[in-house]
């Protein structure tokens, strides 16, 4: 009878903890993620920007609508190569625990993750629309940190971190418009390879 | 003492069976190929387990296809999630009873 129950406990809090999130994410994928995003920032910085013109909206504004396609096919470029590597290294990590890389979790992860960010970017094109550039660079990182914070609850919960520091450094960027690349940089960039080398040493060391 | 270890369920003493229940509380519905990996056991292991909790009527099979692939997901049973309700209960219990000691 000196069975130690507490031992019950644990295993029915590990099972229930593990089984209803997705912990194949790999926090390399984040690493990954922030470098591309970073290589886009400069890019997009060299042809966009000059540094006479970083305090000048107008002319500022004036260059990004000239170079829209350039940057948009730079931002789609990076998203893609971003993807791409997550799912890459998510599957290795899943493979390596002799986890299931897609499941049900992995499913709502994905669509909680989505619906924020879908309509953040219908916001985003209506803004342009109405030419409020500015803006544009603070409500993407708001809406993807609604859109991570979303998600968190399918996987690690440092992934709620990461999201709540997205949606306080947008709407800092929305005070502080004009330096929307900079803050891109730091939120797509310098986030991601923080949060995702500390996911990698915390759970995949 | 005693009455804390009689309200204990028998079918939840084994560890493995604790763990699929409380997937299953967790979870709407689990597959075989889930359950194994989260709890790392055999084909044969597992299938023996989930027989004994199916027998219990603590869970149901519930078979479906996914495309031209039959797919076999596990879900708890009213009475198999009032039956874990308690045996959590008792536990609690019983470790409170252990602390005081």
């Amino acid at each position: 009878m000196e069975k130690d129950y507490r031992k019950d406990i644990s295993e029915i809090r590990s099972m229930m903890e593990r089984s209803s999130r997705f912990i194949s994410l790999s926090g390399l994928s984040g690493v990954m993620a922030g470098f591309y995003a970073l290589i886009a920032a400069f890019i997009a910085f060299r042809i966009a920007y000059t540094f006479e013109t970083i305090e000048y909206q107008d002319v500022l504004i004036r260059n990004v609508r000239g170079k829209k396609f350039e940057l948009v096919l730079i931002a789609l470029s990076t998203l893609a190569l971003a993807t791409v590597t997550g799912a890459i290294l998510t599957k290795k990590k899943a493979r390596k625990h002799d986890m299931p890389s897609w499941d049900n979790n992995a499913k709502k992860l994905v669509i909680n993750l989505l619906i924020p960010l879908l309509a953040g970017g219908v916001i985003v094109v209506i803004f342009y629309q109405y030419g409020l550039i500015r803006l544009i660079a603070p409500m993407t990182l708001v809406f993807y940190g609604l859109g991570l914070i979303n998600a968190s609850h399918y996987t690690y919960r440092d992934i709620r971190l990461l999201g709540i520091s997205e949606v306080l450094l947008g709407l800092l960027a929305c005070i502080f418009t004009g330096y929307g690349l900079l803050f891109w940089s730091i939120g797509f960039g310098l986030l991601h390879i923080i949060y995702g080398a500390a996911m990698y040493f915390k759970y995949e060391r | 003492m005693k009455d804390f270890l009689q309200s204990l369920n028998k079918a939840f003493d084994n560890r493995i069976r604790l763990g699929i229940m409380s997937a299953l509380m967790a979870n709407e519905s689990m597959d075989f190929k889930t359950l194994k990996s989260l709890l790392d056991i055999t084909d044969g292991n597992l299938a023996s387990h989930i027989k004994a909790l199916e027998k219990e009527e603590f869970i149901e099979v519930q078979k479906s296809f996914i495309g031209r692939k039959p797919h076999t997901s596990y879900k708890a049973t009213k009475a198999g999630s009032t039956a874990f309700q308690e045996h959590i209960n008792a536990l609690e219990q019983l470790i409170n009873h252990q602390l005081k000691q």
